[in-house]
Parts: structure tokens; C-alpha cells; sequence
């Protein structure tokens, strides 16, 4: 769907991490955990391009303003990192911003009873939240590994508490949690009868996916490209599937084949 | 009033209005068909097609640029055969008109896949594409010398009996040599401009930011460029043409139908509005009511200078 949407509010939650919710269709909230939406931020030809945002909370709240009971709303966590997210945590509530949704594929959810392990970086917690949601709906045991360089890197960590995800959280320089990369510590808690969700930088994805493969656990992860229109027209966000070769190239789209995939579907160098 | 008259015909491919989408920004169609009304764009000119399935360039293949984009796709495409017996069959309920971009690496392909359209029902015309910027051997060799240029002309001509688009690169010297050079060799219309080649660079990392080094720039920072080459082939060429190069909306498009251009193609505004197409027609026709124009046919090179 291509909507309007009414910025809610947009909050600082760590230096440069901001969390925005926004008015959405009812439709909405049939969208699956792991989908995505693509924001325009301005009308202006700069930035041109949208951006896409892993959605990190779906659901319906009290609209003061409405009068008309329940409102659906979707959530993004961003990092301000160049020209566009910038202008995006400028935005104020009642600011509108033109949106895609929901896009893409999302986590498959796996057979209940499995012990459920979510793995986040950064901003990579993202869409793991609204997973974790689903996952603890259905009565799942859930636990989440968060990482990060820093304590300001991670995000959310008591809304998952208050879910009743266990957490694990390691950072680079140990300013909270351990000290370390959050997959040592998912190393020592791997086991059979999990299975992994993953959303991250690429080299902690690829690490999890090459954890994930040796001990035979289940994996997704959710992919992040450069993309321009989300819908799997421009083929400007793929990657190499397994078996790609100079010889018999073998591309996948992150916006419509993703941007989760099973791990063992990408090649991870 | 009436509702003004927005149909216009190029090369005998009757168009509901003047708004085509572009090569390689619309898909294959049907990504498209949850965002707007197929049937209320003018015509699609489907992704770039080759004789074999094209895997692409590497990654990364975009890049924002300042009122536009570079990309360096590569030309992937599930090739010629694959398009016949997968896309097309929905294109065909689709009750639009249908043209099929393609490419060869070698002259004899550009023959070849067009003999495989040639009689297929459900593509109205072709657009050959002698322009790419961002492979070897996609065309802008063809696109970038007369000669070259006439030879893979004339071979699709031969080869076709659908009306022929012929598509020009901007990154030549004299773009009216290229124009005459193709009209000559029998193009039934030409459309300009596909991108216009550059570059970007990570200064962090001192390094390109595309794998392919240099991209294609589209967008509305190309506009008036585009707007420059169509008025000037306008001039010097008794074909219709159809005008491309980051048109955004009603007003961008009719500027390009002033310089010349009897239609347009929306490309690059596709990706940040998948209703681009839609939109633009609508906001001609909405100029023309605004203005009592009764056909948008009679604002084809009406400029005044």
C-alpha cells in the first residue's frame, strides 16, 4: 500500500538513535514481523530517494485527536546517518510523510515449542521487536542477544524485558553487558532445538549464519541494501545467493525475495 | 467542458495519453499493479531484454546523488524466451499497449531477439536500446558511433515488422548526428535520453562507491539536459520522439511535449512514487482543463522562441 501517514512522535532514545510512531491503515496490522516500509521524508527532489525501515512496532493505540476510538500505528527505529535520516528526526508529531507498506518478506515463525533466539545489532533490533511480539503472542520462549559498540548502541532492551524476553547484551568496549561480540556469547548458549532470527551488520549476520550452519540450527536473517524503489523494479539491492558464480550468477532481491532469508540461501564471504 | 483529448500515437502505437514508463524502472509490469491502474498509463517499455537471461554488475549498483541517481544494474534480465512465456502473458490482459526494450551484446543478437518478437501478439513496438552506459558491449557502442548505430538499425528492421523506437544515448558529442543517423536507417521514432554516465566517490574510503566505478545518472537532475537534446532533435528529425529524463510530474512532462516530444517516459520518479505514471497523466490532463486546451497533440512542439 502506498499511504499518508501522521507522525505520532519521534524520540531520542540514545545519542543519534531516534524512535518514531506513525498513523497507519488497519490494514496494517496484518503485515508480518521481518516486513519493512519505504519513507519518503520530504516532497523536495533532495533527498529523491525513499528510504526503507524494518518495521519495529505494529499495532493500535487511543488517538487523542480522533474521537473515533483506536488508531493503527507503525513504529521505526533509525540511526541518523546521512542526508535523509537526518531530516527524519527533525519531524515532529502531526508532520506527514508519504510511506510504502508493508514490503517484502517476512520471518517465518517456525513450529511452536522450538526455543526462539533473536540476534540484533545496532540498529538491527529493530525488526526483532515486532517478532518478539508475535513470538511471546503465541506463548513462545523467547530469549534476545543484543550487541552493539557501545552502551548507546543498544536499544530497547527493557521493552523486551517487559515482554518477557531474556536478554544478553555485549558490547565492544563492555560499557554494557559483556565484553565482546554478542555472538561469543550466543556461542555458548547455542543448541540444538533453537532456532535463530537475525538482524544486523553483515559481517555479525555472516558470523551468525556460519554459528548457525555448524551447530545444524534453523536461521534467518534480515538483510539491509542500498535501495531505490522497494518493490523489485530497480535491482539495485541484490545479493549473491549460495550458489553464485561469475559463471552461473545467481542474484536475490533484499526488497522482494528478503530481506529475510534463510541463511543458508545468501553467500556470506 | 469536455475532457480534453489526451490520446497521442507514435509511430502508429495508439496511446490512451502521452505517459510511457521507462526501460528498466517499471519491471516487468505486474511489481507495479497494487500502486496504480495499468490501464491508466499510456504505455510500458519493459526491462532491457537479451537473447540469454543477464545476471548484472555487482554490488553496490545505486547511489543517490543530489536531485538524482547513478546505477550501474548491468542489464539483468530474465533474457528474451523467459519474458515470452512468463511476463507476457500477463502483460497481455493488461489492456495496454506493450513494448519491449531490448539489447544485444553483439549486432547479430539485436537481430535475433527481435525476429523472436517479430509476430507475437500483445508487443505493440519495440525500443531498441543502443545506449546503455554500463556495460561493455550493452549497446553503447552502437549508440555512441553513426555507422555502428545504422547497422544495428537497418538489422532490426529487417528483422521486425513492429514499430521500432530507437533509444540514444545522451554521452555523445552531437546528438542530432546520432538522431538523423538512426532516422536515416529507418527508426520509425526515437526516445532521448536515456542516462547520463557518472560517477561517485567514498571519500572516506577513497574509493567509487558503484563496483562498476561509473553509473548511469537519472532524475530530475538531468532534466534539463533532456530537455536540451529533445529540442534539438525536434528540429532536425521529422520523427516523433518521446522525451525521457527526469520527469517528476504533469508540468515536466509537458515541457518535454513544448520542445518536441510527442510522449514521454516516467523512469526514475517510478521508484520513489510507484503511482508516478498515473499521477503524471492525470496532472496533464488537469493543466489542460486549467488552460482550455482541448488536445494534448496540439502542445507537441509548440514551443516559442
Amino acid at each position: 500500500m502506498q499511504f499518508k501517514s501522521m507522525v505520532v512522535s519521534n524520540v531520542e532514545l540514545s545519542p543519534n538513535y531516534f524512535r518514531m510512531r506513525m498513523t497507519a491503515p488497519q490494514e496494517l496490522l496484518a503485515s508480518a514481523p521481518g516486513q519493512f516500509l519505504m519513507l519518503k521524508v520530504t516532497d523536495a527532489i533532495d533527498p529523491l530517494l525513499r528510504r526503507p525501515f524494518g518495521l519495529f512496532d505494529v499495532g493500535t493505540f487511543t488517538a487523542e485527536y480522533a474521537g473515533c476510538g483506536t488508531q493503527a500505528y507503525c513504529e521505526i527505529l533509525y540511526k541518523v546517518v546521512g542526508k535523509g535520516t537526518k531530516l527524519l528526526c527533525a519531524l515532529h508529531h502531526g508532520d506527514v510523510v508519504d510511506l510504502l507498506a508493508p514490503l517484502g518478506r517476512g520471518f517465518d515463525l517456525g513450529p511452536a515449542g522450538e526455543e526462539k533466539v533473536l540476534v540484533g545489532g545496532g540498529v538491527g533490533l529493530a525488526p526483532l521487536y515486532y517478532l518478539a511480539k508475535a513470538l511471546v503472542a503465541r506463548g513462545e520462549k523467547v530469549r534476545l542477544f543484543a550487541g552493539g559498540r557501545n552502551r548507546d548502541d543498544i536499544l530497547c532492551i527493557t521493552e523486551f524485558e517487559r515482554l518477557g524476553v531474556e536478554t544478553y547484551v555485549a558490547t565492544d568496549d563492555g560499557t554494557l553487558g559483556e565484553s565482546g561480540f554478542v555472538t561469543q556469547v550466543l556461542e555458548r548458549h547455542l543448541n540444538e532445538g533453537m532456532r535463530i532470527f537475525a538482524c544486523g551488520p553483515t559481517p555479525m549476520l555472516g558470523a551468525v549464519a556460519k554459528m548457525a550452519a555448524s551447530h545444524e540450527v534453523p536461521c534467518q536473517v534480515s538483510m539491509e541494501a542500498y535501495m531505490a524503489c522497494g518493490v523489485g523494479a530497480c535491482l539495485g539491492c541484490v545479493m549473491k545467493g549460495a550458489n553464485h558464480t561469475e559463471a552461473t550468477p545467481d542474484y536475490r532481491c533484499v526488497c522482494k525475495d528478503g530481506p529475510v532469508f534463510d541463511s543458508f540461501e545468501l553467500q556470506w564471504s | 467542458m469536455h475532457r480534453p483529448d489526451m490520446s497521442v500515437a507514435v509511430a502508429g502505437i495508439k496511446m490512451r495519453n502521452p505517459v510511457m514508463t521507462a526501460s528498466g524502472t517499471f519491471g516487468y509490469g505486474a511489481e507495479f499493479a497494487d500502486y496504480l491502474d495499468l490501464e491508466s498509463i499510456g504505455a510500458m517499455i519493459s526491462k532491457g531484454l537479451s537473447l540469454k537471461p543477464k545476471a548484472g554488475n555487482p554490488t553496490p549498483r545505486i547511489v543517490e546523488t543530489p536531485g538524482g541517481m547513478l546505477n550501474a544494474i548491468g542489464l539483468q534480465n530474465v533474457g528474451i524466451d523467459a519474458f515470452i512465456e512468463h511476463k507476457l502473458p500477463y502483460l497481455k490482459n493488461v489492456n495496454t499497449p506493450v513494448i519491449v526494450n531490448l539489447y544485444g551484446n553483439t549486432l547479430e543478437e539485436y537481430g535475433e531477439v527481435a525476429a523472436r518478437l517479430d509476430g507475437l501478439s500483445g508487443v505493440a513496438g519495440i525500443e531498441v536500446n543502443i545506449s546503455c552506459p554500463n556495460v561493455k558491449q550493452g549497446g553503447i557502442v552502437f549508440g555512441t558511433d553513426p555507422g555502428a548505430a545504422q547497422e544495428v538499425v537497418r538489422l532490426v528492421k529487417k528483422n521486425t515488422s513492429k514499430p521500432m523506437i530507437v533509444k540514444l544515448s545522451p554521452n555523445v558529442t552531437d546528438v542530432v548526428l546520432m538522431a538523423k543517423a538512426c532516422a536515416d536507417a529507418g527508426a520509425d521514432a526515437l526516445s532521448l535520453i536515456n542516462t547520463l554516465t557518472g560517477m561517485a566517490i567514498d571519500l572516506e574510503r577513497r574509493r567509487p562507491v558503484l563496483a562498476n566505478v561509473t553509473g548511469g545518472l537519472s532524475g530530475p537532475a538531468i532534466k534539463p539536459v533532456a530537455l536540451r537534446m529533445v529540442w534539438q532533435v525536434a528540429k532536425a528529425v521529422k520523427l516523433p520522439l518521446i522525451g525521457i529524463g527526469g520527469i517528476m510530474n504533469g508540468r515536466d512532462a509537458l515541457e518535454f511535449m513544448l520542445a518536441g516530444a510527442t510522449a514521454v517516459q516516467v523512469g526514475t520518479a517510478s521508484f520513489l512514487d510507484p503511482s508516478a505514471a498515473q499521477r503524471i497523466a492525470r496532472e496533464m490532463e488537469q493543466y489542460l482543463v486549467d488552460h482550455k486546451i482541448g488536445s494534448v497533440s496540439s502542445l507537441i512542439g509548440a514551443l516559442e522562441l
